[in-house]
Parts: C-alpha cells; structure tokens; sequence
C-alpha cells in the first residue's frame, strides 16, 4: 500500500475553518486513486471534537495533539510536531487549507522534511503514484502544473476549489493521542491577543462578495456636511457610497470588497482589496459597481461563478467577464436591486 | 541595528502575461522591483530611521534582477547584493531559503530579516517562513503593524493579519518579518537616491562564495498552460427605470441558482 494521503485540519482557537472538509474531500479523492488511506491531524487545545468529527469526513484515524500550551496557532511549537509526526509516520501526502496559518505549517513542515510545497492549489490529479498538482501563478494569468519530487508530497488547497463531501455521522472512531513534548519555555513567540477585522466578512471565505470602486465617491446627489476640506468631502462621499455597498452585500449574506483604487484612495482599508495586490477570491456570486476592470483587479476575481458588473462606461472591461451586465449609474441601481433581492431572499 | 531585505525582480502587475511554446512571456511589459517587496523596503528603513544601522538588500536571480536592487538602493537601502549562480536555475522555496538563509548568516549580525509576503511572479509566499526555520528564527508573517521593535531589549511585538482579524505576537530578535501592504505605502526614490543607485557596485555572491553545493529543488514545473477561456455570454440588461432594470436583473441572478 502505499504512504498514506494526511490532512491538516486547520482551526482558529477550536473553530473549525470552514474550508477543511473539502480539504478532506480532496484527501479522500487521493486515497482512493493512490490505493491508500486518509488520516487527519489536529494540534490545538480541548479539540478532540474535531478530530472526531475528521472520522465523519472520512478519515480512517486521526492524530491529536491536544495541550494548553497548544491554545493559540503559532508556526514553530505547530511545525514541530506535524514534522515530528511525519517522519515517524512517513506519510505521501500532506493536504493543508490555504489559510495564513495552513500555508505557513506547510511551508515550516517542508524545511523540516526536507521537501517540497505547493501552495494554493486548485486542481489535484495522480500519475505514478505521486500527486501532479495545479496552481495558478502570475495571479491566475497562467496556471502551472507541478510536482513535488520529495516525499511527503506538501500541498496547500485554495480555499472554496474542491467540493465540501457530505458528513456520515455513523463513521465513527477514537483520535489517536500524540504526546505534546513542547512547553511554553521552548516556543520562541507569544500570543498578546486578537483583534477584530475592520469591516466584517473574510473575503476569501465568502460565498458573495460585492465591490466598489473609485466610482462610489461619485455620487452627484448627496450634499456633504459643511466644514470639510475637498479631500474630506471625497471620503465622506466614499463612505456613503460603500455603504450602499455594504446595505447589497448584507442583503446576500456576502462580503464587501473594493478594487486597488477604493483602497489607494483611502475609501476602504486594505483588507477589503481583490485583486493581484490583494486577495484572490472565488465567490458564487460577485458583483462589481463601479469598477472597470483593471488587469490587476480581473485576476483576483476573474474565476468567480458568476459575475455582475454594474458600470457607466459601456467599453468597461470588466463586462468581459461579466454573465450580466448594466450599463449606468451604480447609485441608480443598487438601491432598487438592493430591495429587489431582499423580497425575493424573504428578508 | 543592522537588518536585511530580500527581494525579487518580477515582471510588473500590469504585463498580459501568456504561455508560449511552454513557456510563460510577457512582451514587452518592464520587469520591476516585486511591489509586495516594496512594502518590505519601506519597513526596513522606517526602521532605520528609528534605531539606525544599516539596510542591505538581497536578491536572488540573473544579472537583471540589479535593477530591482537598485530601485532598493534609490528609496534608501545602504547596500545591494546579488545572489546569482547558473546552479541556481529552476530553484524552488526550499533552494531560495537555504541560499537566503546561508546569505543572511554571510553578511553577520543581521538582527532583522524583512520580506514581502509574497512574489507577484510564482505566487508561492513560503520564503520569509522557509528561511526564519533554516535561520531557527522565530518567523512574524503577514505583519501588518509592528507595534515595538528594539533592538535594545530585543523585543519585537507586532499585529499579524489572519482570516478571523488580528493576532498580535511577541519575540525576541534576530526575528523574520513578512509585511502586508496595511504596513505603510512604500516611498519613491529620490533623485539624489536614484543617482546614488546608478553607481553603486553591486558585487555578486556565487553559491560556492555560501558554502552551498548545487542545491536540489524538490519542485518540477511539468507544464505552464494558459487558464482555459470562459465561455460568457454577457446579457446586458436595459430597461425603462432602473426599477425594472434592478427587477430584470433580480430575477435573472436568483435564476443562477448562486444565492
């Protein structure tokens, strides 16, 4: 038989992120071609529950590694003990989310092994009993096919890329318990605490996304408040505008995101930006009001399901990429289309 | 403090970038200073101008990649290094670690490694993490504030950016951080910087002159093949109001079965 196909299931203080069961999924598709079997692994503290739940997304075991010490993710105490497991295990395969945290494990894993990574991958086939992987580069203008020559075979997967199994509750098992050498003395960093996202939804994460451009400062018939300099007044202008934004994206349960030139502008913090600069995401639904469709912002949204583009200038090429276009003023149209959608969605 | 940067020359953002006879091209479009790394720069000299001490940049690649060295130069770093070897070719993160890692231990005393998150290029954001563990430093990636670093206590504390918001972390130096853009617009180079850069002699370091044998990369690129087409057709959707329009296209996105 050969080396077993391994999944990292990546967390956030317990919670699960919503992304590792189709990493599971993934897993479970290599298993099967490679005549292997899947195996999960958690580190955290008090996360036995997912290793349990691993059991319902197909894995044949799971490893836990459970500590206090282990509460908050950080790269060096968690590569320690993936690394210190693999090469006591010597897995083919690790499958980790694309996640902040995923990508570095995977990366700190790989130096420890003594192997390859290959990040953000969309697409996984086999040939020879190892794993060809494809991942998008030059922000998605060319896509690569690639291999990692060493084992085990370290591979992230692109967050909302392969599809979510369906859970089988009957499938049950008992996590098998790693001993937890690390201590608090051994870790070089410490975690002071968190802080919340400015401006709600995780982008990569999101089902829908609405964007605004430059043109959300544009809208010719709202009066600012007196006393603000010209520069002011164009930000007060942009935050009205995207908050019609936020008024649509609600209504979809989606995210706001923003082009370059929102960001650049000041309208909206950075973490909002799509596009080569930014985040790459891969929605069912985006809808763009107000953007033109720079080259840079098109390869971060450009394998979305479906797209809307909602833009004054009809030569706009965003409305390439678009399944539905409208041509004219976003200030016009999001209200109404706001209200529209939330009768059809009974909100 | 003495820190260091690495970057890499990449082709710019806006280039159409195609797969031709497998191999990926970009006419005519500029090759510049990767504009995550940009980021990188800026942090190093903010901390410069705090703490003082020297900035020297590194980059890996052909004799080209001078130029991103010395748009680094032009915005400030005190000194360039060129890391270059035909052994080199087809390296993967594991290689361009270990020779970044080797080169940062050459320079000697460095207290602050500084990358951008990732490069524009290869899109792999794995290196700043990859040479922080052959460094066995302790690895600060997607920093988006640093709240403290200094060099006389040792002490850096910085916020990171992660999907669920911001983890703020603490360590001691020698440390590697990796910026994201939140960490301040890079400055341009001056003129007296960009005459500066003109000049400077950028030696070059051989992976002999690191003590590294030809390394083995454990990443093949079996295929570069252009993203098939999407076949859209796009509706556009007119009407007397933008009531009916708003209406229209309503109905036509709950078709799409998406929402």
């Amino acid at each position: 038989m050969a080396g077993k196909v391994w999944v990292y299931l990546d967390h956030f203080k317990g919670e699960v992120h919503a992304s590792i069961w189709e990493v599971m999924g993934a897993g479970q598709m290599l298993a099967d071609q490679l005549g292997s079997s899947l195996t999960g692994v958690v580190v955290g503290s008090q996360v036995k529950a997912i290793a349990e739940m691993a059991f319902h997304y197909g894995a044949d075991e799971v490893f836990l590694a459970d500590s206090p010490v282990l509460e908050d993710y950080r790269g060096e105490p968690y590569a320690d003990i993936v690394s210190k497991l693999a090469k006591e295990n010597n897995p083919a395969v690790i499958l980790f989310p694309t996640t902040t945290r995923g990508r570095e494990l995977a990366a700190m894993c790989a130096v420890d092994l003594n192997t390859g990574v290959l990040p953000d991958v969309i697409a996984l086939e086999t040939e020879d009993g190892s794993v060809l992987a494809t991942r998008p580069v030059y922000a998605g203008k060319v896509l690569a096919k690639v291999k990692c020559t060493k084992m085990p075979q370290l591979i992230t997967l692109r967050v909302r890329s392969f599809v979510k199994p369906e859970a089988d509750p009957s499938r049950v098992g008992t996590p098998t318990q790693v001993e937890v050498l690390v201590n608090e003395e051994s870790i070089p960093t410490k975690v002071v605490g968190y802080k919340q996202a400015e401006g709600g939804a995780s982008l990569t994460d999101a089902n829908v996304i609405v964007s605004g451009g430059r043109g959300v400062s544009n809208n010719p018939r709202l009066t600012p408040p007196d006393g603000l300099d010209e520069k002011e007044v164009e930000i007060w202008r942009a935050h009205e505008g995207f908050k019609m934004i936020e008024g649509l994206a609600e209504v979809l349960g989606g995210a706001v995101g923003a082009s370059r030139a929102a960001v650049d502008a000041g309208y909206i913090p950075y973490e909002r930006q799509v596009g080569q600069t930014g985040k790459v995401v891969t929605p069912d639904l985006y809808i763009a009001c107000g953007i033109s469709g720079a080259i840079q912002h098109l390869a971060g949204m450009r394998t979305s399901k479906v797209i809307v583009a909602i833009n004054k200038d009809a030569e706009a090429p965003i409305f390439k990429l678009a399944r539905f276009g409208v041509v004219g003023d976003l200030y016009d149209i999001i209200p109404p289309l706001t209200e529209a959608l939330r009768k059809r969605l009974g909100k | 403090m003495k820190s260091v940067v690495c970057v890499k020359q990449v082709p710019d953002s806006a280039a159409k970038v195609i797969v031709e006879d497998g191999q990926a091209t970009w006419g005519d479009a500029p090759l510049v200073l990767n504009p995550w790394d940009e980021y990188a720069v800026e942090t190093a000299l903010k901390q410069q101008e705090a703490h003082g001490g020297d900035v020297i940049v590194l980059s890996m690649g052909d004799e080209s990649s001078k130029e991103a060295l010395k748009h680094s130069l032009a915005m400030g770093c005190n000194e360039a290094i060129l890391i270059s070897d035909p052994a080199m070719k087809g390296s993967d993160s594991l290689v361009t670690s270990q020779v970044l890692s080797a080169a940062i231990k050459k320079v000697g005393d460095v207290e602050m490694a500084f990358f951008g998150r990732q490069a524009i290029d290869g899109d792999v954001g794995v290196t700043a993490a990859q040479t922080a563990r052959f460094l066995g430093w302790p690895a600060f990636t997607l920093v988006s504030t640093i709240s403290e670093l200094d060099p006389d206590t040792k002490i850096v504390r910085v916020e990171r950016s992660i999907e669920e918001g911001r983890q703020i972390v603490e360590g001691k130096m020698p440390a590697v951080i990796s910026v994201v853009k939140d960490i301040g617009e890079p400055r341009y180079p001056s003129f007296m910087g960009i005459r500066k850069a003109s000049r400077a002699n950028i030696p070059t370091w051989t992976l002999g002159d690191l003590g590294i044998d030809t390394p083995e990369p454990a990443v093949s690129w079996s295929d570069l093949e252009n993203p098939p087409q999407r076949e859209i057709t796009t509706e556009i959707i007119s009407g007397d109001s933008p009531e009916v329009i708003a209406d229209t296209l309503a109905d036509k996105i709950m078709e799409e079965k998406v929402l």
